[in-house]
């Protein structure tokens, strides 16, 4: 009965000339995984349009009803997203959210991501209801700012799942534009 | 006794208070520290470099704290308590020589101020006597509490202290054996005067100390009176805020008061034999500081055991007490005494 207790003794003077496994956070962070679902960010495609197409399918997965999208019309002058509509105002409730990526699993363009972002305490609850401006990515080295002027610019829609960069539009649908002007 | 040595003697008590006070507070510093670099991680270390000020941030902390007083508690007894605990610690301490004494001049007349407080020939059953009240603190804190769990986490540390406190004075009676007096300066002196600590001639005697030391203050693994798991606080769960800190500093000292009495007993005091020898006298703040190291060696004892071993079971601490301790104890008195008989009559000795 001595002895395992001077073997405990022992082991407890070891342990405490070990290096501790603290990691003094603030100062050190713990790198998070790669899926980790922290703050949202709405995306852009390479040439600075946003990704976002206003069809509020983000809003209608998510399970704490956190998301409000009020989608408007592009235009070739003002043209924010490829496609008819963008989110005029895209709202997320950051106290109403849980974080559980459904948006980013609901949304076909793949706008809303959860990135790696996870300290986002604030004093006052206005604070946290973050609004689009605070949650689009500026655009890239080689995008422009939206809105853009897109009328001498072919803007196809996305269709099929295919990105819409690498195929012209009169080629995937036989016969032409569906919703312009017939084939030439 | 003119006013002089009456200031001389206000002075050291008031300097003890204060070193007590502030010892207690780094003790609980130390403890945390300790504990948590055993454990694998670092103690408080955000309050002042190192975590140095944490004693006065829970201090502070204490002192905010709202003062509850339950309904139905006797308040007399309730305030009294936790004073009666924290004087009990603190005059336990009155009797420790940390120096050898010094011949100053004072007042036109060379005086010899002595390390301690008071000194007299049976300062060993003086430690023991106050320790023996330092069960009232308890009692009386668990019985004016008008709480079950207190009650009964009252009653289990009282009886677990006065079971324990037999062995202690028994293992204690084999020093006394040896060095022929009770007085703590004559042990340390002897000991010096030996050249060897005295634990060489007591190891049982000394094991049965840190055990019963354990058990009196109530510190891991006999810490079941106070085990959160199993009696919410026990006996100082109604206590909050500075009523608590007063509570919390009777163990401390208490812990500080058996280390250094073990220091001063079994290992020699504020002596160095080994330097001592060639060196001859060591000046006084040399001794304390020697003393101090002892002590903190000591402490230190405490904190790891507390960080390794699991809790008794009440009924394990007191058979282990009654049936094992005391009969142990017993016979390390029976066979020191007749060691010591054999000795004085097989011709002089040491002795």
């Amino acid at each position: 009965m001595i002895a395992p207790l001077i073997k405990g003794l022992g082991v407890t003077l070891r342990t405490m000339f070990r290096k501790p496994l603290t990691v003094s956070y603030p100062e050190q962070k713990r790198p998070v995984a790669e899926r980790f679902r922290g703050k949202h960010e709405l995306k852009r495609y390479d040439n600075g349009l946003e990704r976002c197409i206003g069809c509020s399918l983000c809003s209608a997965a998510c399970p704490a009803d956190a998301i409000l999208v009020v989608p408007a019309e592009n235009s070739d002058e003002q043209r924010f997203s490829p496609g008819e509509r963008y989110a005029a105002v895209y709202e997320i409730n950051m106290i109403r959210c849980i974080f559980c990526g459904f948006c980013e699993e609901a949304c076909p363009v793949d706008a809303i991501v959860l990135e790696h972002e996870y300290e986002l305490a604030a004093y006052d609850r206005s604070e946290m209801i973050y609004t689009k401006d605070m949650l689009l990515v500026p655009p890239g080295a080689k995008g422009e700012e939206t809105p853009q002027d897109t009328r001498d610019r072919d803007v196809p829609f996305r269709m099929g799942g295919m990105d819409y960069f690498s195929v012209p539009i009169v080629e995937r649908v036989p016969g032409g534009d569906p919703t312009g002007e017939p084939a030439s | 006794m003119d006013w002089i040595e009456l200031g001389i003697v206000v002075l050291k008590s008031l300097l003890l208070v204060v070193v007590l006070l502030t010892g207690f507070a780094y003790t609980t510093l130390l403890e945390r520290k300790v504990i948590a670099r055993m454990q694998s991680r670092i103690g408080p270390n955000r309050a002042g470099p190192l975590g140095l000020l944490q004693p006065l941030a829970d201090g502070l902390k204490l002192m905010f704290k709202e003062n509850i007083t339950p309904f139905g508690v006797d308040t007399f007894v309730y305030f009294l308590a936790p004073v009666v605990s924290l004087v009990v610690a603190i005059l336990a301490f009155a009797v420790i020589p940390i120096a050898d004494p010094i011949s100053v001049e004072l007042g036109g007349q060379v005086r010899e101020i002595r390390f301690q407080i008071a000194d007299f020939n049976v300062a060993l059953l003086y430690v023991l006597g106050i320790s023996s009240l330092a069960v009232y603190g308890l009692v009386l804190a668990g019985w004016a509490s008008n709480n079950k769990y207190s009650l009964i986490g009252g009653l289990r540390s009282s009886a677990q202290m006065v079971s324990y406190e037999l062995a202690m004075g028994l293992s204690l009676i084999g020093v006394v054996l040896l060095t022929q007096t009770l007085s703590i300066t004559e042990i340390v002196d002897t000991q010096s005067a030996w050249g060897l600590p005295l634990v060489v001639l007591q190891p049982v005697a000394f094991g049965i100390y840190v055990i019963t030391a354990l058990a009196e203050t109530n510190r891991a693994p006999f810490d079941f009176p106070e085990a959160e798991q199993e009696l919410v606080a026990g006996y100082h769960t109604e206590y909050t805020g500075m009523r608590f800190a007063l509570f919390f500093m009777a163990e401390y000292i208490n812990m500080i008061t058996v280390s250094a009495v073990a220091a001063s007993v079994f290992f020699g005091g504020y002596h160095l034999p080994f330097v001592e020898r060639f060196v001859g006298d060591l000046p006084w703040f040399i001794d304390i500081l020697v003393f101090t190291a002892k002590v903190i060696i000591g402490l230190f004892t405490f904190i790891w055991l507390r960080a390794t071993i699991p809790r008794l079971r009440y009924d394990q601490l007191m058979s282990f007490g009654w049936k094992v301790l005391l009969p142990l104890s017993i016979a390390n008195v029976v066979i020191t005494a007749a060691a010591v008989a054999w000795w004085q009559l097989s011709g002089p000795g040491a002795l």
